[in-house]
């Protein structure tokens, strides 16, 4: 297990900020398209964030012309450039699916703040 | 050239790509590998070597291995294998034989013990579908029809039904090699192989094929 577990160590992403449901955030993903290369940019609250080590995936939603998006990022994939905190918002479940029946007013989230 | 290596299933994890494509990974731990004995044409009718692997408490190693192993110098082994060789005059006793071996993106072929499911049903075993689950239905995860009525009046042999399942030695061929460490006695491998975590697997190049 020990050999395994330092495998992934040595593949994980630690540069990434620390981040958890709740937060707004925005990806920067790289996308290839023949040749080029460039970053696009997703913005939108994490709902949730699952499993450990190199399995570990979140999940952004944001609402774009109305319509919910949502799109589930590898936490340690090597597409994801940087990971921007927007704001860190004030929940308290770990995974924020109620989210998705919201819309408007009720879906604002409250910001944290540190006393 | 030796043609295999014996080693031990440590378990299963992914790499990303440069890409960001995911590659589920075997990691297996092979060796250090050490010749124990030499089997040539001249002596034993056939090429091999014997390697052995993994460590043993000297308290369960019999007088016999003992002996056996003294003629190497070596002290005590988990598991002794062969594996086959073309030529064995270029190898010694007490040789440490590498995953160096192999490349990277080479097929391979991966042998190992499978997990055991004891007695299993036709679905686990076999991959029937069952039948219907509601509407009625009693027949869920029966074989369903076994053969005719009275032409031919008997089962045909070799019809999959329910059995022992699992605990059988099982090989994987065209798998590919996704990384090798040799300081760390490391091979990865792309997809799974059969056994458990910590069961004794052997690497080898293919026997037919590229």
């Amino acid at each position: 297990m020990e050999t395994i577990d330092q495998l992934e160590r040595e593949n994980m992403r630690l540069d990434l900020p620390n981040f958890v449901a709740g937060d707004t955030v925005k990806v920067h993903v790289k996308i290839k398209e023949g040749e080029k290369e460039r970053i696009q940019a997703f913005q939108g609250v994490c709902i949730s964030k699952r499993g450990g080590r190199m399995n570990a995936t979140f999940t952004v939603r944001k609402v774009s012309y109305g319509i919910g998006v949502e799109r589930i990022f590898p936490l340690h994939s090597p597409v994801i450039d940087k990971v921007e905190i927007v704001t860190r918002g004030r929940v308290r479940r770990a995974k924020i699916y109620y989210l998705r029946k919201l819309r408007g007013k009720a879906a604002r989230i409250k910001e944290r703040r540190y006393t | 050239m030796c043609k295999g290596l014996i080693g031990k299933k440590l378990g299963m994890t992914g790499i990303y790509t440069p890409e960001g494509e995911r590659v589920p990974v075997t990691v297996l731990q092979v060796g250090p590998c050490v010749i124990t004995q030499i089997k040539t044409v001249a002596t034993d009718g056939y090429n091999a070597l014997q390697l052995g692997f993994g460590e043993q408490k000297a308290s369960r190693i019999n007088k016999p291995i003992e002996g056996h192993l003294k003629k190497s110098g070596q002290e005590g082994f988990a598991f002794l294998r062969e594996v086959s060789v073309d030529n064995p005059d270029e190898f010694s006793l007490g040789q440490t034989i590498s995953p160096d071996m192999f490349k990277v993106g080479e097929r391979v072929e991966v042998t190992g013990r499978s997990k055991g499911r004891g007695f299993a049903g036709v679905i686990k075993r076999h991959g029937f579908h069952g039948g219907k689950k509601t509407h009625g239905s009693h027949s869920h995860r029966i074989p369903g029809s076994i053969g005719c009525s009275a032409t031919p009046a008997k089962v045909i042999k070799g019809k999959k039904m329910p059995g022992h399942f699992g605990n059988e030695r099982n090989t994987v061929r065209n798998l590919e090699i996704v990384d090798i460490r040799p300081e760390q006695n490391l091979i990865m491998i792309k997809g799974a192989v059969p056994g458990s975590k910590s069961g004794l697997v052997s690497i080898n190049k293919l026997k037919f094929g590229k």
